[in-house]
């Protein structure tokens, strides 16, 4: 078997059961690997309606087939399971070094299934499997844990969740490197939900390589182009993703205080200029990768360095909350991955707060404490994210996610989230595509499943017109296929900056023997895309859930280059469904499954 | 009046963040990157006026008297 260990290895923390299986190749095939497999395994074999944090829920580890071969930035892995934030399918993925480990250790996937009676963690040194007890690292920050385990462990990579995940918060993150996160939709707490807080890897076995030459060929290919390319090879190693500021920012449509307005004049002092200038000591890049955007940065509060904040973390913990430090933003980043936390809901969970004192819906008496959460005030930020993080008082709420919270207070309209997940850093109202794939993401409110900032706004690969309906829909539906096949292939949404479908489809023929077409690639793609709304239609989430937050529907943006937008939802939803060949409520169709081979 | 240049990312190195610049009637973006020495196929989005566009027609757009440009190299993120 060429690409792929073969091997599957299946944990139940219940019984304390360890056993290993072979991995289908035709079924690993067809739905490629990381988070198009690992959705498949999961649909097969757990019911869409289970609770979260049920034990008969699973939680699926799993590599793409070019994760831990020599591809670029081929070292990520996905975590699947459903998300007790949205009730949705969850995929999160993260970088770091912790997907190649395991697949040194011999295994393309983990499946674990139960729950623990006492905390424990999982040690796995190739056929060495172990659960051990994690008493004396429960509680623990993500710091603290990985130090403790590779005392224990030296040579393994640890992935850990931090308190925020044991206390089952919804927006808990799975962090892997201290600093790399799966940070979206709640994966941390379906862990902790298991008394799982970790699991170390090591190895030195390495995947079988259908033709080692055309790998060789195709992938200093690929490397010279990510090199030529000005973003890939220019902006984002100088800068990092935080170069985003500036230009979201002079378009309208970046997002402050809870995307109330969409300009910030003062967001120079958070961009990515002045985090380069000012706070960069070095890039932090992920296994294998040549484009090298993480950041590890120093400031007063970590002066030796630590690391850095994306632009989403530099938004939300800025112009989110009407504050522009960055001293703060570093110190809330470093403090995010200390607790586990999703950086970027629990920013936007912050800022819907504000907006809900800012309302008088939440008032001085119910924060327990006089540190008033307020847009602008810069010492709530730390104090309220580390309440939030380790559910202390009024932080037990927060701790929920912003829609939760603002449905305790009877509107929920102010949360600015799609199926109950935050969106990103930027205003669906100026960018009419971006809004559209926010309404239609399977995982709720995201920004990396189909990223239509690149044309709207970047003029990558071309420039489209930002406010212009015309063939959005198609834009949208290509953008989600193709991150799908990114995402299970086990490589960085950040090579499409300048790789095409093509140059993916060469590396993975090298890699597995295949013969697949660019078509052929992207038709697994879109296979993954139904599967997953089929999960979540499973699941009950219904196609009503495809929209925006009202505010965007309703509220023209009030000034700037976007002045005067709304999201034009109503239009371009019935043109997406069509494209994607499902019927006019939204459901997919028998044909358009049948072709796909999900019949 | 003047009109205001807002540069970005590397364009920065060497002209500073915010360039001055004098009106003259008719002026277009095409002239303003002329004198910064800034050929177009470096630029990856261009505001002109709070108004986006793809960056070959927006060069050509005239710059309102004590307006401004934004212009940015090929960045990106998420
Ligand atoms: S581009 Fe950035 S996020 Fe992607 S693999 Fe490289 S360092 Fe990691």
């Amino acid at each position: 078997m060429f690409g792929y260990m073969g091997k599957i290895l299946r944990i139940n923390l219940t019984t304390g059961v360890i056993g290993t299986e072979d991995l289908d190749f035709e079924l690993a095939k067809k739905y490629i690997g990381g988070r198009g497999l690992g959705t498949k395994l999961y649909m097969d074999e757990v019911d869409p309606q289970i609770d979260p944090f049920a034990a008969e829920n699973k939680i699926i580890f799993i590599n793409g087939p070019l994760t831990g071969t020599a591809t670029p930035t081929g070292g990520r892995y996905m975590v699947v399971t459903k998300s007790p934030l949205t009730g949705c399918i969850a995929s999160s993925n993260s970088g770091g070094k912790w997907g190649a480990y395991l697949k040194y250790a011999g295994y393309d996937a983990i499946i674990i299934e139960g729950k623990a009676s006492l905390p424990v963690y999982i040690n796995i040194e190739e056929e060495k499997v172990e659960i051990l007890p994690a008493l004396d690292i429960w509680g623990k920050y993500t710091s603290e844990t990985s130090a403790a385990l590779t005392e224990k462990h030296p040579a393994a990579s640890v992935l850990t969740i931090g308190p925020s995940g044991e206390k089952l918060s919804q927006m808990a993150a799975i962090m892997n490197e201290n600093d790399r996160a799966a940070g979206r939709s709640g994966v941390g707490a379906v862990m902790g939900s298991k008394n799982l807080k970790a699991i170390t890897v090591s190895g030195s076995q390495k995947p079988e390589i259908a033709n080692p030459e055309g790998l060789k060929a195709v992938t200093k290919e690929c490397r010279g182009i990510l090199k030529e390319n000005g973003v890939t090879g220019g902006g984002l190693p100088t800068y990092g993703t935080a170069v985003l500021v500036n230009i979201i920012n002079e378009h309208g449509v970046y997002p402050v205080n809870n995307f109330q307005e969409g300009g910030d004049p003062g967001a120079e002092a958070v961009s990515g200029e002045t985090l380069t200038e000012e706070y960069l000591i070095k890039r932090n890049p992920c296994h294998h990768c040549p484009i090298g955007c993480g950041r590890w940065v120093k400031s007063e509060h970590s002066p030796d360095g630590v690391g850095g904040p994306e632009y989403e973390t530099l938004w939300v913990f800025a112009g989110d909350l009407g504050i522009n430090d960055m001293e703060i933003v570093i110190e809330a980043n470093y403090w995010c991955n200390e607790l586990g936390l999703d950086t970027i809901s629990a920013g936007a969970t912050l800022a819907a707060a504000m907006e809900l004192y800012q309302r008088g819906y939440i008032t001085d008496e119910q924060l327990d404490d006089d540190v008033i959460l307020k847009f602008g005030n810069a010492e709530s930020v730390i104090h309220w994210l580390k309440k939030l993080g380790n559910r202390e008082g009024f932080g037990d709420m927060l701790a929920r996610g912003s829609y939760r919270l603002c449905d305790f207070y009877g509107v929920p309209e102010y949360s600015m989230s799609v199926k109950k997940q935050d969106l990103p850093a930027y205003d669906p109202r100026g960018i009419q595509g971006m809004g559209l794939q926010y309404a239609t993401s399977n995982r709720g409110g995201c920004h990396v499943r189909g990223y239509l900032i690149s044309p709207e706004i970047l003029g990558l690969p071309e420039k489209l017109d930002r406010f212009d309906l015309a063939g959005k829909e198609v834009w949208v539906k290509v953008f989600q296929d193709l991150t799908a096949v990114i995402d299970s292939l086990g490589l960085c949404l950040f090579t499409s900056f300048a790789l095409g479908a093509q140059q993916y489809a060469d590396m993975v023929n090298e890699v597995l023997g295949t013969e697949w077409s660019a078509e052929e690639l992207l038709l697994a793609g879109e296979r993954i895309w139904n599967l997953e709304k089929l999960f979540n239609l499973e699941a009950g989430i219904s196609p009503e859930e495809d929209t925006l937050p009202p505010r965007f529907l309703e509220e023209e943006m009030p000034e700037g280059p976007t002045k005067g937008w709304v999201h034009k939802l109503d239009k371009l939803l019935p043109l997406y469904y069509k494209e994607r060949g499902w019927d006019e409520d939204g459901i997919p169709t028998e044909e358009r499954l049948e072709k796909l081979g999900l019949l | 009046m003047a009109i205001k240049v807002k540069l970005f990312a590397y364009f920065r190195e060497g002209r500073g963040k915010i360039v001055p610049m004098d009106y003259t009637p008719g002026m277009t973006g095409q002239d303003v990157i002329n004198t910064l020495g800034i050929t177009a196929p470096e630029i990856a989005a261009i505001i002109v006026d709070g108004v986006d566009g793809k960056v070959d027609s927006m060069l050509t757009v005239p710059i309102k008297d004590g307006g401004y440009l934004a212009i940015f190299p090929p960045v990106a993120g998420g």
